[in-house]
């Protein structure tokens, strides 16, 4: 117990810990702000694992062949896009179920990745830290959210405009009237399927853009298993904190920091259990979801496909 | 609303059935067609000839020597899976979490084997049912939490998969648990000790192939499972289920205890799919941190292409344990085996469509039929 404790010390003490729960945790909060918009309107979209895949890849290619960030970061939006245009078809123009749908999507990706990975085999590079002035000089929090690659500051600025569009358009209103009651919004003239695909759209570009940052602020290289999983911990978060935005950025930084955590572990030379750091985000969530779904209600038609006349 | 009959819309008659026939497989034969063009393109691309891909694949699968034994035998636990699979959709649940229960019940089985001691045959059926059981309680947490505090069993199930790889990777290490007690060395054995030779599912040889009796036992439970869902009480309380909680709960089914009895049941095939994977030879009869090997996702793949049909589920099996097996003799023609991923998604994608076209096509015809009564 009192080495735990002196890990919790020298860990908590670290800046650099901080900085990489912050990317890691990053990476998590692209994918769950896409994935609150399409939970909203109704779809648990089981396919961001393959949309952060295909944002990854794509982002890749990009980079390998313009040789621009930038442009990979387009390509990597592009790449999770095109996954979340199979996702929402196929579940919400056609009416496969969107389970299905979203794990063969996954599959396909991780096939597809893994397969033009080994034959094209791109290169890429981490982009540069860029410090933000002044507010980099912050002790300890300053440096971790403002002495970051560039692509990370994308982030800062997605999650006022995921919480503009969701709570104060009216694109927002019919997507979240859409999740609770899509016999009303059908009534009331709205295309309920329609915006649920838009919903899944854009979760699909964030869900790219996290992957492309992945890749190109983060890691610096593509491998097929670099998401592994962690897309489904973005689902997680997405209920540990209750579809409300502030909860599941708070979920996606927790998560960052028990994997901040657990890769902190070996380096500054200490034993603890790194299965059950892994397992902790999932532990965590499942005992979330166990005590409080009574309290916060789901969108009330989540995961219930809409077909006119039929309930 | 009502669905409007058939024979109002295609006319009376034979050829009426015949186009509905024809307009059924049309649809099926071309989505497959697409995928499998798909598929050959993406070979093309990479400057390998398709036919030559395809001619190792169906090597590796069934003809060279020894071959088509192995593809049933990998072909057993997606099957037990798939039938696991098919249980909870019946019912209305999604279960997903496949994999995380195939590996506890493989634990289970890995803990029977190697920490017991008896007569063999007596700890293979109790490792077994084990294993059965390991993976029907893993399932049963999820089943609490929906029926207790609603908690959809998608994610639940979902969660408990990354669980359990992480749940399996302690026990490995873990000396009290299920780690190599006569490996040395720190913590380098990253696996079980081997099952013991009296342990192991005995062999069937047949025409210079070698197949495990798991096989018998899921080909059973295959015929049992459709049995039991079509002509049983039990089975109709579920179905009911499956299509509406409301009329089941109004006609005296508690979705409570049925719900959970399923979820528990399916977690149970996956587990019982563990211990026959681990008791029939693979990974060497030792639960690696890898053992697992997206079986569970496979087998919840199958099950969904044989459209939850039970008996229809075992030459989906085949055919998904002919792309593993065949994959493995890829190397040889240049093509990553990863193609083969990408030709079951893209398969399952293709078989999605029909149905789904299909479904719409009658609601189209259903809503036209209704405006022209009015």
């Amino acid at each position: 117990m009192g080495g735990f404790l002196d890990a919790l010390g020298d860990i908590f003490s670290s800046p650099t810990m901080y900085g990489s729960a912050v990317r890691l945790g990053a990476f998590l909060a692209f994918a769950a702000l896409g994935e609150v918009v399409a939970e909203k309107a109704g779809t648990i979209n089981i396919s961001v694992e393959g949309s952060l895949l295909g944002g990854a890849f794509a982002g890749t290619l990009g980079y390998h062949y313009s040789g621009s960030a930038p442009v990979g970061l387009l390509a990597g939006m592009a790449g999770g896009l095109l996954v979340a245009c199979v996702q929402a078809n196929m579940s919400h123009r056609l009416t496969a179920d969107q389970f299905v749908v979203g794990l063969t999507a996954n599959v396909l990706v991780l096939g597809l990745a893994g397969f033009l990975n080994g034959m094209i085999e791109p290169m890429a590079k981490r982009a540069p830290i860029v410090e933000v002035p002044g507010l980099s000089d912050i002790p300890l929090l300053g440096p971790a959210l403002f002495g970051q690659t560039w692509p990370t500051y994308l982030l800062y600025g997605l999650i006022p405009l995921t919480w503009y569009l969701l709570y104060r358009t009216r694109w927002g209103l019919e997507v979240r009237a859409v999740g609770e009651s899509p016999q009303a919004a059908d009534v009331s003239g709205i295309d309920v399927n329609k915006r649920r695909r838009q919903a899944i759209y854009y979760g699909g570009i964030l869900c790219g853009i996290g992957g492309a940052f992945l890749v190109l602020g983060q890691v610096g290289s593509f491998d097929p298993g670099a998401v592994g999983g962690r897309g489904f911990i973005a689902i997680a978060a997405v209920y540990f904190g209750a579809w409300r935005l502030g909860g599941v950025l708070l979920g996606c930084f927790l998560f960052g920091l028990a994997d901040a955590f657990r890769l902190a572990l070996p380096v500054l030379g200490h034993e603890l259990n790194a299965q059950l750091l892994a397992s902790l985000p999932y532990l965590l969530t499942l005992l979330v979801m166990y005590a409080i779904t009574k309290q916060f209600r789901q969108p009330a038609a989540l995961s219930k496909p809409f077909v006119r006349g039929l309930r | 609303m009502t669905q409007t009959p058939r024979a109002a819309v295609d006319g009376p008659g034979r050829p009426g059935r015949w186009r509905s026939a024809a307009e059924t497989a049309l649809p099926y034969v071309l989505s497959v067609g697409v995928a499998l063009f798909l598929s050959a393109g993406l070979v093309a691309v990479t400057g390998n000839s398709w036919l030559r891909v395809f001619g190792a694949l169906l090597d590796g699968a069934f003809l060279e020597p020894g071959r088509w034994g192995e593809t049933l035998i990998v072909a057993t636990p997606l099957l037990l899976v798939a039938l696991g699979m098919v249980v909870g959709v019946k019912a209305g649940l999604f279960n997903i979490g496949q994999e995380g229960q195939l590996l506890v019940g493989a634990m289970a089985m890995a803990w029977v084997g190697t920490r017991l001691h008896g007569p063999g045959p007596l700890l293979l059926l109790l490792g077994l049912a084990l294993g059965m059981a390991a993976g029907g309680g893993y399932a049963g947490i999820a089943a609490v939490m929906r029926y207790r505090r609603g908690v959809p069993e998608v994610i639940s199930t979902l969660l408990l998969v990354f669980l359990a790889y992480q749940l399996n990777g302690f026990a490995i290490q873990t000396r009290w648990l299920l780690r190599d007690l006569g490996a040395t060395g720190p913590s380098r054995s990253v696996a079980t000790a081997a099952l013991p030779e009296s342990v192991r599912l005995p062999f069937v040889r047949l025409f210079g192939n070698e197949f495990h009796v798991g096989l018998l036992v899921a080909l059973v439970l295959a015929v049992l499972m459709a049995w039991a869902l079509g002509r049983t009480v039990w089975g109709f309380r579920l179905r009911l289920l499956g299509h509406s909680t409301f009329v089941a709960r109004s006609t005296g089914v508690s979705a409570a205890r049925s719900g959970s009895l399923a979820l528990c049941l399916s977690g149970g095939l996956a587990g019982l799919a563990g211990a026959v994977m681990l008791a029939g030879g693979a990974s060497g009869y030792r639960v690696g941190t890898s053992f697992a090997q997206n079986y569970g996702w496979q087998g919840l793949l199958v099950a969904l292409l044989a459209r939850t049909n039970p008996i229809a589920a075992i030459p989906m099996a085949v055919v998904f344990a002919s792309l593993r097996t065949g994959s493995g003799f890829l190397a040889a023609t240049g093509v990553d085996r990863k193609i083969v991923e990408v030709v079951q998604a893209l398969l399952v994608l293709a078989l999605l469509i029909p149905p789904a076209v299909q479904f719409l096509r009658r609601r189209r015809r259903a809503v036209a039929a209704a405006r022209e009564e009015v």
